[in-house]
């Protein structure tokens, strides 16, 4: 989706308030058990691996490989790239590509994360790096 | 306990419309369920046990008012588009363990007159919400991870959609009837890489209902006797985002946990209904329940493989979802329906698989390459 689309307000909760404040300051957080030492994304209070409750945030380096995408070639706001990012420090998470040219994405591209503004706190994307 | 033999198919009804603008959605879950009572032999009073979707309007509680029902079980499990058949299976556990003796199931609904209500959501809102993802991007990213590990082709997924067709051209109600070619599929405008147009199930209005019962009530009545053997039933998401890997769905789990019920194989199955959303979900799906290795599903399909008489699996053979009928796009319904069709010998004579008595009906819900579930059902002809 291109620079005109307004994107929707996260709503936020109390599980997930923490790392709404923080993409305000450029940061992706992840959330990792201290009990099993597995990362997650979304975040979640309780571990969906071990189900201990002894979870923390980690700040994410940002940086990751396309593991798969599709181009809708066409939508109300013209065409988008969807795809998986598989983060360095493990998790995949769902995003579009932007500030690119979205026809020459490749499985296994490094990307970085940038964010995109909202009426309230800011969304994570990922762009080529 | 096992529903091994415990739960009889003796009804079916696929309603005839693809488009219905001047019905309401209720009237065709009550026309669909009208039908299945009249295809059985049963009438209204007997059904003891009804079962629907988040296709029915107001939910189980509003659709066993509306149709004036007096049911002593219920369930209103959905998952999507495997909805249907995660009830079949239900509706034999509760047969089996005698909670109800005649279940109803419908689905019904109109999303080519007017659209859809938004899927359900959960904690995941505000992480994914943004990112437009729809079914087409999402089975066009399964499509995308698949060819980039085992080579599979467009011209491979295309063979899927060919086979479809050239069952569809027997069936009067289906909404595409004409023969493609792979060519006409790669041809078609790109929807969502590397997915065309043709890659792409129809949007219809319509639906379909089924009556679930016992042996001794099914052998009371007329139709030919086709029974549940086995059943399976999964989820599968990214879970945390450590599980990532779209290249299987949870058939992986619901299919070999019906094979194993059934007693059967792959191998001896005669006919196999597949949901089509897409034809990678045709793909995939025969890969997950073993009809062929994983990465091994180009390969399989291609060359007319799936086409009634001329390949080994003769799959979907009113057309399926890609050219006949995908009610309120949700196909797992109209699966079992094409199943016991073809287990009772009623299927198109042009497409009838010969002395056809073991065949599967399994489907996905919700979108394959985030979460979905899964539902396998093989049923057999006594």
């Amino acid at each position: 989706m291109d620079s005109t689309v307004k994107y929707p307000t996260p709503q936020g909760n109390p599980e997930t308030k923490h790392f709404w404040e923080q993409t305000v300051e450029g940061k992706l957080l992840i959330k990792r058990c201290t009990a099993c030492g597995e990362a997650h994304y979304f975040p979640r209070s309780i571990c969906p691996f071990c189900f201990s409750d002894q979870t923390v945030w980690e700040e994410s380096s940002g940086e990751g490989e396309i593991y798969s995408f599709s181009l809708m070639r066409k939508s109300a706001s013209g065409p988008y790239a969807i795809g998986y990012v598989t983060l360095k420090e493990g998790p995949s998470l769902l995003t579009n590509f932007v500030d690119c040219n979205m026809h020459s994405l490749k499985i296994g591209q490094k990307v970085k994360v940038v964010f995109k503004s909202t009426d309230g706190a800011p969304l994570p994307f990922f762009t080529p790096v | 306990m096992t529903i091994k033999g415990k739960a009889y198919l003796a009804g079916i009804y696929e309603h005839p419309t693809r488009h219905a603008p001047d019905k309401s959605t209720s009237q065709l879950h009550a026309e669909i369920a009208k039908g299945a009572l009249e295809d059985a032999g049963l009438t209204k009073a007997d059904i003891d046990g009804y079962f629907c979707a988040g296709d029915a309007p107001g939910g189980v509680m509003a659709m066993v008012d509306y149709l004036g029902l007096k049911v002593r079980h219920f369930d209103s499990t959905d998952t999507g588009g495997c909805s249907y058949l995660v009830h079949l299976g239900h509706a034999a556990e509760a047969i089996a363990a005698g909670k109800c003796s005649i279940a109803l199931i419908t689905l019904a609904g109109k999303p080519r007159t007017g659209a859809m209500r938004p899927r359900a959501t959960g904690a995941e809102l505000d992480f994914e919400a943004a990112y437009g993802a729809t079914t087409h991007n999402i089975y066009g990213m399964c499509a995308m991870r698949h060819m980039h590990e085992f080579g599979t082709t467009s011209e491979q997924l295309a063979w899927i959609k060919v086979a479809a067709s050239h069952h569809a051209q027997y069936n009067p109600h289906a909404m595409l009837r004409d023969v493609v070619t792979v060519e006409d599929v790669l041809n078609s405008p790109m929807i969502s890489d590397p997915l065309h147009r043709m890659d792409c199930c129809v949007v219809t209005d319509g639906g379909g209902g089924l009556i679930v019962t016992t042996e001794a009530i099914a052998r009371s009545l007329k139709k030919p006797l086709v029974r549940m053997i086995g059943h399976g039933e999964a989820i599968k998401g990214p879970r945390g985002g450590k599980d990532l890997d779209l290249t299987y769905s949870a058939g992986v789990w619901s299919g070999p946990r019906a094979f194993e019920e059934a007693g059967v194989t792959p191998k001896d199955i005669k006919y196999a209904s597949i949901y089509d959303s897409f034809t990678i979900t045709v793909l995939m799906q025969l890969e997950d329940l073993g009809f062929c290795r994983k990465g091994e599903g180009g390969k399989f399909v291609a060359d007319g493989n799936l086409i009634s008489g001329v390949g080994k699996l003769p799959f979907n053979t009113d057309g399926g979802g890609l050219c006949s009928n995908h009610p309120v796009n949700r196909g797992g319904m109209t699966k079992i329906i094409e199943a016991v069709r073809q287990l009772r010998g009623q299927a198109h004579p042009k497409v009838q698989v010969p002395n056809c008595d073991l065949a599967i009906a399994h489907g996905t819900g919700g979108l394959l390459g985030v979460r979905h579930a899964a539902s396998t059902c093989i049923l057999e002809r006594v």
